[in-house]
């Protein structure tokens, strides 16, 4: 029991966070940053705040994560960072030759007040951004928001490439979220078979899931490329995937270069996917291809058999805003019932969102925007679920609770398949439910009696 | 040895005063240390003639984390040393996080060890206690007694309060108490005895009474305190008294803070006689 130390009695906390449901918000910068075609993210504080995100990043994707950082030291607490980023920006271009720097700041530099505009403003007047290359920046204090604020962050900060011309580019514009490279692939693919051309920013894939060729590459060969960021700004229209990651990006590029936004929720199980495959098939004017539609039919048919094994199951979930949303619509569709749900990341617009997709059922539902991972375990004793969704640290509740987990989210630092599987769309759904089917039955075939262990289920 | 730090509102005249009480106390035979911890690095002009000092965090910047105390201070006016926390450009990094690290390079380096034989470390802090940096001379362990420089100007007063309100705070926890008052007069009216009525209601005194006077201003011409300058005039035997005063001080207390509405009654008590 390692966890014996959460008592079932929920008392009222203000000051505490036992087990946070979130981390910092540099993290997400650094991640939303690789998905620029080569771009080397860079922490704009001390040491520990880029080793620590770098090695969670490389724990999850099990790939090296490059990140560089403004070091700084005691000076540079007291006389500000601007020295030492600009000595970096010139370090890093004439090292490594990145096409694009992105830079987050972090609590410290945030603190002292370094102003990210003015500094890169300077570096440019000073020559030290060579012709053709580029430095963005976002600012990402952590104790604002949650690692999911980064990541919008920096992808906003990627609308400043965005450049209107004359002459419309015939794209859509996809901001997937915080999702895995191999859910933005197969966005991607879903996007073409639609027959939409796409511009997705960003882009992990063939970034943090490339193969293993024997030859090191700081700057894999995938990543929105530097002129497709340019051209965003004359694409058709903008899909933002997840209010939390993605809108406030869509909108900022909708003001700039008055490109239509449209904010849809994240395309996890069955209804959200049909939304993006409708917003796709509307802007591209056509009708839903034969291979999408036979996707769906699969995804459906495989809810219709096993229907008798999702129904009246119990959930408890932890997860990120925009993920949850989403996987809360699809089991209340299957009709599990997520009971308990969490995220670390602040927003009363949460919970609203999760009340009004469990309306109206016959459970209670427990929702928290800026809880934790304790009050998530206090609920499940109070309460206990057939199965817990949330990332690797969800696995001390599993093993206490004895609960199986689903592994879902980020980060999952102790299983594999979620660089190369995805999640999204009508085959993630299959994917998703053999998952929760097989923690279902397994579970089953544990538990039944003898007399009714059963070889057909 | 005894840690005094000298707070007040920003141009009260704490830099002044606190250099024409360390010449005071120079005259007394004792060994004093005065740490500047203004950004603007101009707490020592008077003991050293100039502002002939590079500051702690200059060396700092400058040398690397390797640092000796020689190159942070400076022996000024009858053997007093003299140390400059200094700090960043106005509008960039962290003006707070400065002062800490120089009072902690200055422990490290062994500035208050016995052995250097202090009888006083001066602290002189900028006027107002913004963040926690600036209030790292309070801190347990650093300065232990306080004198606030006040006039009977409102804004001032209320900049006392305020600082008495950081004291209490960090007195609950620590060494540091109040010592006094010190009365740098503006001329205004009743002043002396408001301001006594003032440090009654805070729970301390008015430790001394520093008429105006030009001669202040001409000896800072010459960059001098009052007693190198002219050791005859009688600013400078105020300066003494004030010295002799601190040097014997024994009253030391943890203020009582008053709200803003008593503040503003006092004020209106002593002006309204005035005018009556």
């Amino acid at each position: 029991m390692l966890l014996r130390h959460t008592p079932k009695e929920i008392g009222e906390r203000k000051a505490v966070s036992i087990n946070p449901a979130k981390t910092c918000q540099p993290i997400g910068a650094m991640y939303a940053a690789l998905g620029i075609h080569g771009c080397l993210p860079h922490s704009h504080g001390s040491q520990g705040c880029c080793a620590y995100h770098r090695s969670t990043l490389t724990r999850h994707y099990k790939e090296p994560i490059s990140a560089a950082t403004s070091s700084f030291t005691e000076g540079a607490s007291v006389f500000g960072g601007q020295a030492n980023l600009l000595q970096a920006i010139n370090n890093i271009f004439s090292v490594y030759e990145p096409d694009v720097i992105a830079v987050h700041t972090t609590c410290l530099s945030e603190t002292i007040g370094d102003d990210l505009p003015q500094i890169r403003k300077k570096a440019e007047t000073e020559g030290k951004i060579p012709e053709g290359k580029y430095v963005i920046g976002a600012s990402t204090p952590s104790y604002q928001g949650s690692h999911v604020t980064g990541f919008s962050n920096m992808v906003k900060s990627m609308v400043d490439f965005a450049e209107k011309t004359d002459r419309k580019n015939g794209k859509v514009n996809i901001i997937p979220g915080w999702v895995e490279p191999s859910d933005m692939e197969e966005i991607k693919r879903m996007s073409r078979l639609t027959g939409v051309e796409t511009i997705m920013f960003p882009d992990t894939s063939g970034v943090l899931n490339a193969p293993m060729t024997g030859k090191y590459k700081m700057f894999p060969d995938g990543g929105t490329t530097v002129a497709e960021l340019k051209s965003s700004g004359d694409s058709a229209g903008t899909l933002a995937l997840g209010e939390w990651c993605s809108a406030d990006a869509a909108r900022l590029l909708d003001k700039k270069c008055k490109v239509p936004c449209k904010v849809l929720d994240m395309p996890f199980g069955l209804k959200a996917t049909d939304r993006f495959v409708d917003a796709l098939r509307t802007i591209a004017g056509v009708t839903v291809s034969d291979e999408l539609n036979i996707e769906r039919g699969q995804l459906v048919d495989l809810i219709t058999d096993m229907h008798q094994y999702f129904y009246r199951k119990k959930v408890a979930i932890a997860g990120d805003p925009d993920q949850v949303i989403a996987m809360v619509e699809f089991l209340v569709s299957i009709d599990m019932c997520p009971v308990h749900i969490v995220t670390g990341t602040p927003g009363k617009k949460f919970e609203k969102r999760i009340k009004e997709l469990t309306a109206g059922k016959e459970y209670e539902v427990n929702v928290k925007a800026k809880g934790d991972l304790f009050l998530l375990h206090q609920w499940i004793q109070n309460e206990p679920v057939d199965l817990l969704i949330c990332n690797s640290y969800g696995k001390y509740i599993a093993r206490d609770e004895d609960v199986p987990l689903l592994r879902w989210g980020f980060p999952i630092l102790d299983r594999q398949g979620h660089q190369y599987f995805p999640t999204v769309g009508y085959k993630g759904g299959l994917r998703l439910l053999e998952k929760i089917l097989a923690l279902l039955l397994d579970r089953k075939d544990r538990d039944d009696p003898g007399e009714s262990f059963e070889l057909v289920l | 040895m005894r840690k005094i730090a000298i707070y007040g509102k920003g141009g009260i005249g704490k830099s002044t005063t606190t250099q024409n009480i360390v010449a005071g106390l120079v005259e007394l035979d004792r060994k004093v240390m005065v740490v500047g911890c203004d950004p603007k690095a101009d707490s020592t002009r008077l003991l050293l003639g100039g502002l002939a000092q590079k500051s702690v965090l200059d060396t700092l910047r400058e040398e690397g984390e390797d640092v000796e105390l020689e190159d942070i201070r400076k022996l000024g006016y009858g053997g007093t040393w003299c140390v400059e926390s200094g700090g960043p450009e106005p509008g960039v990094g962290c003006a707070g996080r400065g002062i800490i690290t120089s009072i902690n390079m200055l422990e490290s380096l062994g500035a208050y060890e016995e052995s250097e034989g202090l009888d006083y470390a001066f602290y002189d802090v900028l006027g107002d206690v913004v963040c926690g940096g600036f209030a790292m001379p309070i801190r347990d362990g650093k300065a232990e007694e306080i004198y606030i420089v006040v006039s009977g100007e409102m804004m001032a007063m209320y900049a006392a309060n305020n600082i008495s309100k950081g004291i209490v705070k960090f007195a609950s926890s620590g060494t540091v108490r109040l010592g006094g008052l010190i009365c740098n007069s503006r001329a205004v009216d009743n002043e002396a005895e408001m301001i006594e009525n003032f440090a009654e209601k805070l729970g301390t005194r008015m430790i001394h009474f520093v008429p105006r006077h030009n001669d202040v201003q001409r000896a800072e011409i010459n960059r001098k305190t009052v007693i190198e300058w002219n050791p005859e005039v009688p600013q400078a035997q105020v300066y003494r008294e004030l010295a002799k005063a601190i040097d014997k001080n024994d009253e030391f207390v943890i203020p009582t803070p008053m709200e803003i509405e008593v503040l503003e009654e006092l004020l209106m008590e002593y002006g309204l006689m005035q005018a009556a």
